[in-house]
Formats: structure tokens, sequence, C-alpha cells
């Protein structure tokens, strides 16, 4: 066997050296931004320094081909930088407005699309999928860019009330994360059990402390130790399948897609909100999922024609209520909208405000 | 060259239209590599099934506990072996990036060589705690690839029980509503504390993450266990040359609609000039010649609406710091929870700060390891302890800004009611 290195534990790196000139030398000393048109920023530093970001999508599971792309167009219009966003799109840093139109030509003509600015659908914060995960429900890069080509005009311009972030995740786990839309796998029925497998694979004290509902007990079936589900406690929610993979809660036909609206990060006018469930039963129609887009369409455009500026999706449905949501969205609700979970009953509306 | 592509119809399917496809990508190194050729042939599998076929294991780097991503395929023929051998293993590597995730083309490139030399050429930036996800690489692979990609000065990031990867938004590096140095706080953080990543040892994950302002552009209080977010405790501060272009360019009614009446505490107030109230608490800033706005900075919230609407007309005050939320944490087990405030305010300017700052993160991470169930998270042990223990484990004062509101119900024990009263004061005198 050969030597083996020792790591070099060298942490996070300085992002000082990988940092564009102008952010680097105005570090902590900007004053001011603005939004020239969809996908470009503005900001002025104290000094009067000035640069403008061109914001872009891109499919964020990247190849080297288009790794290398995007370095030539760097090297060529942004003094070889580039940054990413927590949404996976690429920001170029220009120091002059005269390179912004050039770049922007040379994007489009590759194919990027040039926007996620402000009050624009941002690119999908989502998972890894059937690409790389090991209990996934569906696929994730594909939602995306089924979705994405759906809402493609909404994220190169900026007609929205406010900004609209959206996420995916193939399992109720949510990695995916909270999102004004939000389009999650919901498992329908109790996991199929393989008891020929559970002795081997599965810490089976590990697996009964997981389950929220106390549903899962240590069993003996067909003579070996496995593990049994009260099918009437089971929420279906796959806790036990990570742990214990002969639990299997995927199923291609009862797995479904559910959308939940109305999470928000951000702390301006309301505190942030998580997103709450208002549809499911979609199914996981790959390789385009035609019928969440139809959901998700129908949503942002009720959203878009009835919010006021500055609203996003939570602070909209704060103001019309959830009855007129369902109303104007044409969302059926169900008694599976009524929270019956810990805390549910300060879900419920303890007073007479009612809209009529 | 690599062998021949698979049929994948349904995922020929999503190459057209207008976003960038990733099959298009997964293709082009397909021209060249056989695990990509074999990825595919699953994928179209899993797409046709609709079921997921990796399952985890154990492979990791020399030195570490964590950092790899292990998949084996557990597509199998009759005779158990892989229908797509060429992927059979197809593990990924998570690398820590620049804090803000920042980079130069040389960099970039580098990591693309490396990655066609030992892996599938995909790259994944970023993954949702912010990881650069090295992604396909052969069991044999890994311990190669990760020598080169840590002789460039990139060090291997979390995963299982241990401290995560962490994120901090643009902040400093070209955003005015910054309030303190995320990058600085990211770095100090995690590097003082990197064995507990790269060595999982605690009862589950633990993620940090550092938000510049309360926009809070990387989703620290949902999605951290210990969010760390800029604020100030001074007044606004304001410029009338930008409040006056905002006026012009919008008019009195956008300024009432969008921005006065938006404020969440009605901390803002429109009045004649000569109505005009003053006060050390009190921001006024002239929108023309005859209406001055202004703002009651004790009734405000910092909740940033109105700075994010009036951009450089409004700015963060001088007397910036930091607000400390802990708990945040995704679905299991008990459902989504968000970090609460246990720091209302600290400063973050000074060497000392910073160390305080670090301080207060291992005593946290410590009081998780002590004393968290196994596979809890930090927001689930405060919802079982309850928060004064987590904050007597600390040695954290209590503040009424860490609630919504006081108790609702009497079923508490409150025999020390003096000695706490008596708490109270001595507290209200050390202020």
């Amino acid at each position: 066997m050969a030597e083996l290195r020792a790591p070099d534990e060298c942490g996070v790196p300085d992002p000082m050296p990988f940092m564009h000139p102008t952010l680097r030398n105005n570090y902590g000393k900007w004053v001011f931004h603005s939004h020239p048109k969809p996908g470009v920023l503005y900001h002025r530093a104290e000094s009067g320094a000035e640069v403008w970001t061109v914001k872009f999508g891109t499919a964020r599971q990247l190849d080297g081909y288009t790794i290398r792309l995007l370095c030539d167009l760097a090297d060529k219009h942004a003094d070889g930088h580039m940054r990413f966003t927590a949404r996976s799109n690429v920001e170029f840093m220009l120091t002059a407005e005269s390179k912004i139109d050039p770049l922007i030509k040379e994007l489009n003509s590759h194919g990027f699309p040039v926007g996620g600015t402000a009050n624009s659908v941002s690119m999908i914060s989502h998972t890894q999928g059937f690409l790389h995960c090991d209990i996934p429900g569906t696929d994730a890069s594909g939602v995306v860019k089924a979705l994405m080509d759906e809402l493609h005009e909404e994220f190169i311009k900026c007609e929205m009330p406010n900004r609209v972030k959206l996420s995916t995740s193939c399992c109720e786990i949510n990695c995916g994360g909270q999102a004004d839309i939000a389009i999650i796998m919901q498992h329908t029925k109790p996991p199929k059990i393989n008891h020929d497998l559970v002795a081997n694979v599965c810490e089976r004290p590990t697996v009964v402390a997981r389950c929220p509902v106390a549903a899962i007990r240590p069993a003996l079936v067909n003579g070996k130790p496995s593990l049994e589900v009260d099918e009437k406690k089971c929420i279906c929610c796959g806790a036990c399948f990570p742990p214990c993979p002969p639990m299997q809660i995927n199923d291609p036909e009862h797995s479904k897609i559910a959308i939940w609206v109305g999470g928000k990060n951000s702390n301006a006018r309301s505190k942030p909100t998580f997103h709450k469930l208002v549809a499911s039963g979609l199914p996981n129609n790959l390789p385009r999922w035609p019928e969440v887009a139809a959901v998700v369409k129908n949503i942002l455009s009720v959203y878009k024609a009835d919010a006021q500026p500055w609203e996003r999706m939570a602070d909209w449905i704060d103001r019309i209520g959830w009855p007129r949501f369902f109303e104007k969205t044409g969302l059926p609700f169900t008694k599976y909208h009524i929270d019956d979970w810990r805390g549910a009953r300060t879900t419920l509306n303890a007073s007479t405000h009612i809209r009529f | 060259m690599a062998k021949k592509l698979h049929d994948t119809p349904m995922l020929d399917q999503l190459e057209s239209g207008p976003w960038p496809s990733f099959v298009t990508g997964l293709k082009r190194e397909a021209a060249k590599k056989d695990i990509m050729v074999d990825l595919l042939g699953q994928l179209e599998t899993s797409y046709k099934t609709k079921k997921g076929y990796w399952k985890g294991g154990t492979v990791g780097v020399f030195g570490y506990g964590g950092g790899v991503i292990p998949r084996f395929t557990e597509l199998k023929d009759a005779n158990e072996n892989p229908v797509f051998p060429d992927a059979a293993e197809f593990h990924t590597l998570r690398i820590q990036p620049p804090a803000g995730m920042h980079y130069d083309t040389a960099t970039l490139r580098k990591f693309a060589d490396i990655w066609d030399k030992y892996g599938s050429g995909l790259i994944g930036l970023h993954g949702q705690s912010g990881d650069i996800m090295m992604q396909g690489c052969t069991t044999a692979n890994v311990q190669p690839a990760w020598e080169e990609i840590n002789a460039m000065g990139f060090d291997m990031g979390g995963a299982g029980p241990a401290l995560r990867t962490s994120m901090s938004c643009v902040g400093a590096a070209r955003c005015e509503m910054s309030c303190y140095d995320e990058a600085k706080a990211l770095r100090t953080i995690i590097n003082a504390n990197i064995d507990d990543m790269h060595r999982p040892a605690l009862p589950y994950k633990f993620k940090f993450k550092f938000s510049g302002c309360p926009n809070d552009c990387v989703n620290s209080i949902q999605r951290s266990d210990m969010a760390t977010i800029g604020t100030w405790r001074d007044n606004i501060q304001v410029n009338e040359q930008q409040a006056r272009d905002y006026m012009k360019g919008h008019g009195m009614d956008k300024l009432v609609n969008d921005v006065i009446s938006k404020c969440p505490t009605r901390a803002i107030t429109l009045r004649n000039k000569a109505d005009a109230v003053s006060g050390a608490s009190i921001s006024t800033v002239a929108v023309d010649d005859q209406h001055v706005m202004q703002i009651e900075n004790h009734d405000c919230v910092r909740c940033m609406h109105c700075l994010n609407v009036m951009p450089g007309a409004l700015l963060p005050g001088k007397d910036k710091g930091v607000t400390i939320l802990v708990g945040g944490k995704s679905v299991l087990k008990i459902g989504a929870t968000m970090g609460t405030v246990v720091i209302p305010f600290m400063k973050l300017e000074s060497e000392d700060d910073f160390e305080k700052l670090n301080e207060l993160s291992r005593n946290i991470i410590d009081f998780f390891a002590e004393n968290a169930l196994e596979h809890e998270r930090t927001g689930e042990m405060i919802e079982r302890i309850g928060l004064v223990n987590f904050l007597e484990g600390l040695d954290i004062d209590i503040d009424p800004n860490m609630i919504n509101h006081p108790r609702a119900n009497p079923y508490v024990r409150m025999d020390e009611w003096d000695e706490e009263v008596e708490k109270a004061n001595e507290r209200k005198a050390a202020a």
C-alpha cells in the first residue's frame, strides 16, 4: 500500500484571494445599491468605486465543459472572478457599465438565462434526488429543469410583487428548505418491510427511536428478528428509512407530491415564517411533472395579480386570509390542511377575525 | 472516447427548453467517461421505475472520519452483478468553499481538471449546506483526488453527526446592509472547531450560518443550529440626497404605501417639516421641501423593510453587532423549528469580540455534545429541556428579547420567586 498523505486540516479558505479586486478593496465600505434592470445590480462604495453585477442561472450540476466555459467568460468579461449565490446562480462583477450588454449577449448565446434579481422568481433551491441520494422519492435536478423551463420568463423579468424563492425536496425531510413555494415529496403509505434483511442491516433500537409517533416496535417475523409498524399510527414520514433501508417508504404509485407556500426566511416586515401545506396528491410524473408545474404556475399567477408591491407570498396571504387564498387559487381545502401535530391548536383561529 | 451511450428517452426530454440542461452536461461527460455513461443508464432506470438505487457505506480519506458521501449501486441483475458496472461506485467529496463562494477562474479550472482525472467530471456548485460537491468517484480514486484538492488549500466538508460546512452571505464584500465581517466570523468559528467536522462524534449534525443583516440571505434562522445575524442598536442612518431621489423617482403614494404603511411596528411617521419632532432616538430625513420621514428607533425592530425599499437613503446604524439565535432545523423528528434569540446583541468588531463569539460557539457545541440524545438536534434538545435550562447550562442571562410573550399558563413551581426578583434587580443594576 502506498504511503498515505496526512490531511492538511486547513479549514475554510480565506475568500480574499479569490474575491474580485473591487469587492476586496471596498470590503465593508458599500453605501448604495440599485437594480438597473433584471439580472443586473449596481453597487457603490464610500470611495466612489462602482461595480455592476450580472446574475445568471445554471443547472447547478456542472460538467467540466460548462465550468471551463464559465471561466473563459469570466476571464474575458469579469477580470477572472465570479461568485455563486446560495441558490446556485452565478454572479460576474464588472467594473464598467459598458461591459454589461456584451456579457449578457454572450451569456444568452450560450444558453445562460440572465435574471434572478429582486422581484423575480429565482432559481429553485434543491436536493440531489435520484442522481445521488440514497433515499429519494423522486429526482431533483429534473424537477428543477422542468419547472425552470416553465418559469424562465419570470426569472429573466422582474414582474413579481416581491422576490419569489422556490425549493424542491425529494422526501419529507425537506433538504430543499423553506420557500415561498416548496415542492415536496409526500408519502402516503407505511413502509414495506423486507423482513429478511432487517436483522442484518438495521440497528433496531435506533430505528424504533427515530419514529416520531412511536409506531415501530421490535418483532419476530418468520423466526427472524425484525421490526413491525403499527400502520394505524404511522404518518408515513419516512424517518425510519434512512437508518433502515429494508423499510422501503418510497412507492412509485403512492408517493405523491405536495405543494407548500408562504415560507419566508427574511425578517423583513413580518417575522420569518414556515411554509404551509396547500396542495397534495400530485403524481410523481417524470420526466416533466406537468401537474406540479400547473399548480405552481397557477399560484404564482394569482399572487402576481393580487399581491401589493413588496408583499412576499406570506405577507400577501396574511393580508387576504387563507380562505381567499384557496378561493382565488381554486385549490381545494381539505381536512388534511388542519394541523393535528404538536402545537396545532396555535394554528387555529381563536377569534372572530373572519373576512367576508 | 467512452463506450456507447445507453438509450435515455426520458432524460432526453429534459434537454429541450430554455433553462440550462443538466442532462446535456451529463452527456458531455459521458462522451469522455464510462462512469458517466453508466450513471445516465442508472438515472434513466430511476426515471422509468420511480425508484432510487443508491446505498451508503463507509468510504473516507486517511485521517478523517467524514466528508465523503459513499454511493454504491443497488441496481443488480439476477447474478447480483451491477447492471451499470462503471457507475457501481459513485461517491461524492464534499469540499468547503471560500466563505461567500468567491472564486478565481484558475481555481475553478483546477477543480475541473482534478475531476476530469479522478472523477466523473460533474461538480455541484453548491449543495444545500454550501459544499462544493465533487460527484462521481470510485473508491480507489477518493484518496488521490482528495490529496490534490487538499494541496490546493481546500479542506473537506462535514457529513454525518458532525459540525457541517457553513455559509455566509455576500455581506461586507458587496452589500451596504452588512453589519459585521461575515467571512471572518465564519472562518473563526468553523476553523476553530474543525476537529468536530472531520471526526464526527456529536449526537447529530450541527450547523452554523452567518447573515450580515436581518434579511438573512443564507436562511440562518430556519437552517442553522446557531445563526449569527448582523444588526445595530443605535439610530438608522439617513442620506437626504438619496431620500429625495427616491421621492422624485417614486412619488408620495409609493412612499406611503410601500415604505411607511409596511413598517411592521408603525415606527415611521411622515410629517410636515414644521411638525417634525425631535429626540435622541429619532432618525429624520427630508424627502422633499415640505415633508420629513421620521423613525422612532426604539420602536424599530430592524426588520430591514424600509432600508430595502429605499437603498442608500436609509442605512444600518453605526453601533453594529450581531444577534444570535439557536435551534433552527428542518423536519425530523419533531417538525421544523426556527432558531430563537439567545444573545439579543453583542459587538463583533475587535479580536476580543470574535474570541467571545468563538467561545460561545464552543460552549454551545459542548453543551449539545453532552446533553443531546442520539440523533437529536439542538432545537429539539432545547424543546425537551426548556430554554432556561439551556441558558443556565451556558451561563447566559435571561432577557425579555428571548420571548414573544411571557408564560400564558400557571403550571409552574415558583418557590424561588423572591430570589429570582433579586437576580432581576441585580441584572438591572449591572446593565
